[in-house]
């Protein structure tokens, strides 16, 4: 009869089937992000490398290969220059004194609190809160004339400042927006990290004699070490690529100027402002320059989130 | 805004049926004749150009028209226009442009319709003539945007702070302290002098530097579309002028349009304000509860015109002929009447500016002007100067370089170094 050997086909071909499903579905299972990636990732990277080897702009239906021109020119370009160094000073003001200040909220709240729930949704609160309103808020209270900021100042006999329009004062006003919104988000990453720290090793420390402080330093920064390192790279990327809130700084305060210069001296013109001024701002639509910028910004990206990687490996780790 | 006005429907779908009938193109279907299929138009604007109740009005003859408007922030309105013409996509039926921007767009015939088609050519003979030309296309073959209101200069300013600062109140004895601009800076010069509490003598340099350019023969570009902003005296002298106003400590740096600059109005931080007639409509919006204390004086330096648009029809638009027979209503000689007298954007219409209903018309929030009466001598005077395709980007690199003196970051002169590289970096 054919019995038998039907049974053995069937039991072959579940065989390949099971083979098949094991070998191939994870594919499957991850490939609705990856294709998604290479969609709105990935050839939109490719794309703007192509771009930037061009003389392209949104006007003019031709497209001349001018090789590395665009690169050239935008590094003899200042305002490039400008907006790379009002990028590291923003980024740093707002990220190094944001992390500080988070993992310590974070160490607050990790101590047995009432109401510990409340505090740490409402330390979400200002993420959630839309960055035009954030933008608009604050831009009110630096405001020159008539700002809550100047006022205080006001009363305590120091004099008024014109916060957009100094080079240093703009990048604090930026930070100080900056931080209000991400702060929170950030300690609450820390405070997740910091609850699977075990318990004991505080009160061995408390035992011991170890302060607050010292407990900190010794046993919960070098426990969420990990974390440290995951924050610092996501905050840096961040901090690269800031552009919402000195573009409505710009105009909320009305320092002057265009849509995206970041002020009449540039002081506040942040990479992806600088980015945006040259693609889509001015009447030129310059997208092959712009692309070149975007590419440098990248490679930026990449090169000072790596800087930061090591330093911060460097934070001593573990307890053994 | 304020009342509304529906009024003389008749005569304007008169003048529109005999516009349509003898229009050329082959299309003779009447408008109102035909309300079977439903049509959306969409409107694109900057800021109120005071249509709304025209729209109403519109829709009373034009029951199958729905009008929707969107208004958009002066740049972002000029630059996503830009973006939508190169893809082809998103522009809305009928789009406003700016006197700042015309020439950019009307340099690209191709994304837009001939209005001529629809006997729009017709409207010639009602338009100043170079209010028509510069809605033609570059060649001038083409009719491509009809033009709304004009903005014949004049200067705005607070009685009750030149009563403070001891100068005259008399719109006829302000105007007689500044034939000139020299003049005018001197005037401030007396207003500081005074030291009125938290009152500076003008706004900011900015429009008062576009100002004075408007009022040369020829401005940032020459006929030929070349920049000359490194070898026109004009432009030089105006800049000079304008950053004296900063020297002289005589501006109270808030940037035109800004939120700060708002709230200035309100709080009556600067006794000056240029004004061509859209900024009348602007004022009364912002300082509200200052009905009497504005009064408009005439501008130092002769005629010029700062501002006013246009209205036009992307090639893209589906239904380019009704978008062409708004256009015709929303521009006509009564309804431009109307809208200046709710908005104060001055008439593109000469016939107007000699009509007794405009001539005696008075505002009481600027203790009854005769702004009529002002902006058609200002209107009747102008003389019109050549604008090149990249206006925009030359004045906002003037601009800054205004805002760097003004911020005290540079001296004039190395700030006007710094604008002659930003400009010949303008393609």
């Amino acid at each position: 009869m054919s019995t038998l050997p039907l049974a053995v086909t069937r039991r072959r071909r579940r065989g390949v089937r099971h083979t098949l499903d094991t070998r191939v579905s994870p594919y499957a299972y991850v490939a609705p992000f990856f294709l998604l990636f290479c969609a709105f990732g990935l050839f939109p990277l490719v794309y703007t490398a192509w771009v930037s080897l061009h003389e392209w702009t949104l006007l003019s239906d031709t497209q001349t290969f001018i090789g590395l021109g665009n690169y050239g020119t935008l590094l003899a370009d200042g305002y490039f220059w400008n907006a790379t160094f009002n990028t590291l000073s923003i980024g740093i003001l707002s990220t190094v004194p944001q992390l500080v200040l988070a993992v310590w909220l974070a160490h607050l709240l990790n101590k047995r609190l009432r109401f510990a729930t409340l505090f740490r949704i409402s330390l979400l609160l200002p993420n959630v809160t839309s960055v035009v309103a954030v933008v608009v808020i604050f831009s009110q209270l630096f405001g020159r004339d008539f700002g809550l900021i100047n006022w205080v100042l006001g009363g305590l006999g120091a004099g008024q400042i014109d916060w957009a329009a100094g080079t240093a004062t703009s990048h604090l006003a930026l930070s100080v927006m900056i931080m209000w919104r991400w702060t929170g988000y950030n300690a609450l990453i820390f405070l997740a990290a910091m609850q699977a720290v075990p318990r004991e090793l505080y009160e061995a420390a408390t035992l011991d004699g170890a302060s607050n402080l010292k407990q900190l330093r010794k046993i919960t920064i070098p426990m969420i070490r990990p974390t440290i390192i995951f924050v610092v790279i996501v905050s840096t990327i961040g901090a690269m690529q800031i552009i919402a809130e000195p573009m409505l700084f710009g105009q909320s305060t009305g320092s002057g100027g265009g849509l995206a210069t970041g002020g009449p001296d540039r002081q506040f013109q942040t990479l992806a402002l600088f980015v945006y001024e040259q693609g889509f701002a001015n009447s030129t639509f310059d997208f092959g320059y712009a692309s070149a910028a975007s590419w440098l910004m990248f490679l930026a990206v990449v090169i000072v989130a790596g800087i930061n990687f090591l330093l911060t490996r460097r934070v001593k780790g573990g307890l053994v | 805004m304020t009342p509304r006005i529906r009024r003389i429907i008749p005569l304007i779908t008169a003048s529109l049926l005999g516009l349509t009938a003898c229009g050329g193109g082959g299309d003779t279907a009447t408008p109102a004749a035909a309300p079977t299929e439903k049509i959306k138009l969409t409107v694109g604007l900057f800021g109120d150009f005071g249509f709304k109740p025209l729209y109403e009005e519109y829709k009373k003859t034009h029951p199958n028209i729905e009008i929707v408007e969107n208004v958009t922030q002066f740049n972002d309105h000029h630059n996503n226009l830009v973006k939508r013409l190169a893809t082809n996509a998103g522009a809305e039926d009928v789009v406003a442009v700016e006197v700042g921007y015309v020439s950019t767009f009307t340099a690209q015939p191709q994304k837009f319709n001939d209005l001529k088609q629809y006997g729009l050519d017709q409207r010639q003979g009602d338009y100043l003539d170079w209010k028509w030309q510069q809605g033609l296309s570059k060649d001038g073959g083409q009719v491509l945007g009809l033009g709304t209101d004009v903005g014949g200069l004049a200067m705005c300013y607070r009685k009750d702070l030149f009563k403070k600062a001891g100068l005259p109140e008399d719109r006829d004895e302000v105007s007689a302290l500044w034939p000139t601009w020299e003049e005018y800076i001197a005037t401030g010069k007396k207003f500081a002098a005074a030291d009125v509490a938290g009152a500076k003598f003008v706004d900011s340099p900015g429009e008062i530097f576009r100002a004075m350019v408007n009022q040369a023969p020829v401005g940032l570009y020459d006929a030929q579309d070349t920049i000359i902003v490194d070898s026109n005296p004009d432009v030089k002298k105006a800049w000079d002028l304008s950053n004296q106003l900063t020297a002289e400590g005589l501006t109270a740096k808030l940037a035109a349009f800004s939120p700060p600059w708002n709230t200035g109005f309100a709080k009556g931080s600067f006794a000056t304000i240029i004004c061509p007639a859209w900024m009348t409509g602007f004022i009364q919006e912002q300082a509200k509860d200052a009905t009497g204390k504005w009064d408009i004086a005439t501008v130092p330096g002769g005629s010029g015109n700062s501002g006013g648009s246009h209205l036009m029809v992307p090639k893209q638009s589906k239904h380019p002929k009704e978008a062409a027979e708004l256009i015709n209503f929303l521009t006509s000689k009564e309804n431009q009447a109307k809208v200046f007298k709710e908005e104060g954007t001055f008439p593109s219409i000469p016939s107007l500016y000699d009509d007794p209903s405009i001539q005696n018309f008075t505002k009481p929030f600027f203790g009854d002007a005769p702004i009529g009466k002002i902006y058609s001598e200002a209107a009747k005077a102008l003389k019109p100067q050549h604008l090149g395709p990249k206006e925009a980007d030359v004045r906002v690199a003037i601009g800054n370089g205004l805002g760097r003196v003004e911020q005290g970051k540079q001296t004039p002169d190395e700030a006007w170094a710094q604008v002659l590289e930003d400009v010949k970096k303008i393609k």
